[in-house]
C-alpha cells in the first residue's frame, strides 16, 4: 500500500503501463510541462519527447491522429485538458474511433485511452466544467470509466490502456488532491461497481465525485439511524446492474445522484433499469439527484446551485422512506 | 511497379488500371440504377481515374492509403479486390467488411486501405496520426492521404497539415481537386487560390498537377515519393480534375454550367488522352480495346457474382462493436 493522490495514481499507473509496454504513449497540450492538473509530471523526463508528446492547440488532430497511430498498432493515451474542449474532436471520437471497427467489419481495433477531466472545479464557469459522461454511454463502440478514488484512478487506468476498445476516462477535478491507499496489483474489471458502505434501507447509487458525497450523506444517515448502502458503479458502459439490482432487492428503496444534469442523465437509465427489473422490490418512491437544467456560472454561489450536496442526497433517501 | 525507362510498359499499367476503374464504377452505377441492389449512396469518380490510378502505382502495398467518400478508383489502385470491393457495395458477405460499410466505408487493411469516410476531411487527421505511428516505430512505410477540394475548407485540413509539418512525419497529401464540393462548385465558396497556396503558407511544399494525364500525375508522384522515403520532409500534391456526374449517382448535377460536363468528356477524358499518347509510343487501338473489353468483361463478372452473394447473417448488426460491454454479449 501507498498514500497517494488521485492525481499521483493515475500518472503512477500511466507511467508503469509505459515502463511495461513500449507501445504506450501520451499525447496533448502542455504534457511536457506536467498538464495543466500536473498529471504527467516528470514523465516527459523519464520516457522523452517522443512518448510525451506535446502538441499544437488542435483538439481535432490530437484525436484523430492518436486513433490514426493506434491503428497502427501503438496505444495512445490521449488528454483533452478538460471535457468541455473534448467537443471540438467530436466527429474525431463519436464518428471515427467509436465506429471504425464495426464499420470495417471488425478490420481494425482503437485501443486508446481519452482523458477528459470532468465537473465543477473553483469558479471555472460554462466552458470549463461540464459532466457530459451520459452523453458517451449513448455511443455504442466506447466504453466510459469514472474513477473516484486514487486506488480506482490507479487500477482504473491502467486497465482502460490495457484495453483494445476506446475508454472514455473521466477524472473528476475536485479530487486530484484527494489521498487514498493505492495498491498497485489490485486489478479492476470494467462493469464492476464497488459497495463503498453496506446498508439496510437505502441504496444510494453514484459515480465519480458525487460517490464520495453519497459516502458522506451514508455516514450523516447513519447518525439519524438510517442504513444507507453505497453503490459507486465506477464505470458506466458497461455498468454493474447486478450489484444495483441485488442492493435494491434488499433495501427497497433508491436514490441515484449525479453532478452532471439530471434531465437526460445516466441516473434515469439505472431508475428505468430497476423499475424494468426489480420494480417489485421498491418500498418507496425513487429518487433523482442531479444538477438542474442550467450552466454552471463562474459567481460562486451561482455554480453553488449546479451542485449536488451531501444535504440534498440526505434529504432524497429520507423521501424514499417517506420521512 | 514496372521498371523505371519502360515508359510504354508503365503508361499500359496505368491504362489497365484507368479501365479497370471506369468499368467497376459503371458497373456500381448499373448496379444501383437498372438493378437496385445499390441501396445507399454511392459517388463515383468517373473521369478522375487518372489521379487514383498515377498516384497509386507508387505506393506499396505496405505502404498505408486513407481515402474519401468517392474512394472506388483510389482503393482498386491500392490492390484490393473488386469483388470484395462489390460484395461491400451490395451490403453482402465477403465484402470488405463484411456489408457492413458500404460504398461510404469501404477499407481494405490487408492492402493499407485504413478507410474511405463519409466525413469530409475526417481522414485528414487519421491518416496524419498513421503516419505518426509508423515514425514512431521506426517503420519505413509512408501513408498517402487523398481528399478532394472540398475538404480544405474544414478544421482538420489545417490541423493535420500543421501537424505533419510540426512533427516532420512521412505523408503524402493528395488534394483530388474535381471543382465540386458535394452540389456546389468550391470556387463559389473558397477564399484565396485553393489547396496548394495554403499547403505552402505552413511550410509545406505543394506541387500541382494535370489530375488528367496519368502519366505526370505517375511522375509528380514518383519524384515526392522518392523524396518522402528518403526521410524529407511531408508534401501536397494538388491534382486537377473534373467531376463528370453528381456528387452520387442520383445527382443530376443540374447546377453545372451548360455544356462544361460534354466538354471535359470529350476534351479532357484521362482515358481517352492516355490512349492518345500511347498511341504516339506505337500501341495499336486493337491493344487498347483489348484492355477495355478486359476490364469490362471482369467486371460484369464481378458484379455477377457480387449480386449471387447473401446479405450478412442478421446477428452481424451487434457484432464488432466494443469487446467490453459488446452488445452480442449482453441483451441490452
Amino acid at each position: 500500500m501507498e498514500k497517494m493522490t488521485y492525481a499521483q495514481a493515475a500518472r503512477e499507473a500511466v507511467r508503469d503501463a509505459m515502463n511495461a509496454d513500449k507501445s504506450v504513449w501520451c499525447v496533448g497540450e502542455d504534457l511536457g510541462r506536467g498538464g495543466v492538473f500536473g498529471q504527467y509530471i516528470g514523465l516527459q523526463d523519464e520516457f522523452g519527447k517522443e512518448r510525451i508528446v506535446d502538441t499544437p492547440i488542435s483538439e481535432s488532430a490530437i484525436m484523430g491522429g492518436a486513433f490514426g497511430a493506434a491503428m497502427m498498432g501503438t496505444r495512445p493515451i490521449v488528454e483533452m485538458r478538460f471535457s468541455d474542449f473534448a467537443l471540438c474532436a467530436t466527429d474525431e471520437l463519436v464518428n471515427q474511433i467509436a465506429k471504425a471497427r464495426f464499420m470495417f467489419g471488425g478490420q481494425s481495433r482503437a485501443p486508446m485511452v481519452v482523458r477528459k477531466p470532468m465537473g465543477l472545479w473553483r469558479s471555472s464557469a460554462a466552458q470549463h466544467s461540464q459532466s457530459l459522461e451520459s452523453w458517451y454511454v449513448h455511443i455504442p463502440g466506447l466504453v466510459v470509466a469514472c474513477p473516484a478514488t486514487p486506488q480506482d484512478n490507479y487500477s482504473m487506468m491502467k486497465a482502460a490502456i490495457e484495453c483494445d476498445d476506446p475508454v472514455v476516462y473521466l477524472e473528476h477535478k475536485n479530487i486530484w488532491l484527494l489521498e487514498g491507499d493505492v495498491d498497485r496489483d489490485q486489478g479492476y474489471e470494467f462493469g464492476t461497481a464497488v459497495r463503498r458502505c453496506e446498508g439496510q434501507d437505502v441504496t444510494l447509487v453514484s459515480w465519480s465525485d458525487t460517490a464520495n458525497v453519497c459516502e458522506k450523506a451514508a455516514a450523516t444517515l447513519a447518525n439519524q439511524n438510517i442504513s444507507a448502502e453505497v453503490i459507486d458503479l465506477r464505470s458506466l458502459w458497461p455498468w454493474d446492474k447486478n450489484a444495483v439490482l441485488e442492493s435494491v432487492r434488499k433495501t427497497g428503496r433508491l436514490v441515484v445522484a449525479h453532478e452532471s444534469v439530471q434531465v437526460g442523465g445516466f441516473g434515469g437509465e439505472v431508475v428505468a433499469t430497476v423499475a424494468e427489473h426489480a420494480g417489485n422490490a421498491l418500498r418507496g418512491p425513487v429518487r433523482r439527484v442531479g444538477a438542474p437544467r442550467s450552466l454552471v456560472a463562474y459567481a460562486p454561489n451561482l455554480e453553488d446551485q449546479m451542485r449536488v450536496t451531501e444535504a440534498m442526497i440526505v434529504a432524497a433517501a429520507k423521501e424514499t422512506m417517506g420521512l | 511497379m514496372p521498371a523505371v525507362g519502360d515508359n510504354t510498359a508503365r503508361a499500359r499499367a496505368l491504362l489497365t488500371m484507368m479501365e479497370r476503374i471506369r468499368a467497376f464504377e459503371e458497373q456500381a452505377v448499373l448496379a444501383a440504377e437498372r438493378d437496385k441492389l445499390v441501396l445507399g449512396a454511392i459517388h463515383p469518380s468517373i473521369g478522375q481515374e487518372a489521379t487514383a490510378a498515377g498516384v497509386m502505382s507508387n505506393f506499396a502495398i505496405d505502404d498505408i492509403m486513407l481515402s474519401t467518400h468517392r474512394g472506388h478508383g483510389h482503393t482498386l489502385a491500392k490492390g484490393a479486390d473488386p469483388l470484395a470491393m462489390m460484395r461491400e457495395l451490395l451490403g453482402r458477405q465477403g465484402g470488405c467488411c463484411g456489408g457492413k460499410g458500404g460504398s461510404m466505408h469501404i477499407a481494405d487493411f490487408g492492402v493499407g486501405m485504413l478507410g474511405a469516410n463519409g466525413v469530409v476531411s475526417a481522414n485528414i487527421v487519421i491518416a496524419t496520426g498513421a503516419a505518426h505511428g509508423l515514425k514512431m516505430q521506426g517503420s519505413d512505410r509512408i501513408v498517402v492521404d487523398v481528399f478532394g477540394d472540398g475538404a480544405i475548407n474544414r478544421g482538420p485540413f489545417l490541423e493535420g497539415l500543421n501537424w505533419a509539418v510540426v512533427f516532420d512525419l512521412p505523408i503524402l497529401y493528395v488534394c483530388e481537386d474535381n471543382r465540386y464540393s458535394a452540389t456546389t462548385c468550391t470556387a463559389d465558396m473558397m477564399a484565396g487560390k485553393g489547396a496548394a497556396v495554403r499547403a505552402e503558407a505552413l511550410g509545406m511544399r505543394a506541387t500541382t498537377v494535370d489530375g488528367n494525364d496519368a502519366l505526370a500525375v505517375a511522375d509528380a508522384t514518383a519524384e515526392i515519393t522518392a523524396r518522402i522515403r528518403a526521410g524529407g520532409p511531408p508534401e501536397m500534391l494538388h491534382a486537377l480534375t473534373y467531376r463528370r456526374g453528381g456528387h452520387t449517382s442520383f445527382d443530376p448535377a443540374k447546377y453545372k454550367p451548360a455544356g462544361e460536363a460534354e466538354e471535359q468528356t470529350a476534351l479532357n477524358d484521362p482515358i481517352n488522352r492516355l490512349r492518345d499518347t500511347l498511341a504516339l509510343q506505337g500501341l495499336s487501338v486493337a491493344e487498347m480495346d483489348t484492355i477495355h473489353n478486359e476490364a469490362q468483361a471482369e467486371m460484369i463478372d464481378v458484379l455477377t457474382e457480387a449480386a449471387k452473394t447473401p446479405f450478412p447473417p442478421d446477428n452481424m448488426a451487434l457484432e464488432d462493436v466494443q469487446d467490453i460491454g459488446s452488445p452480442a454479449q449482453e441483451a441490452y
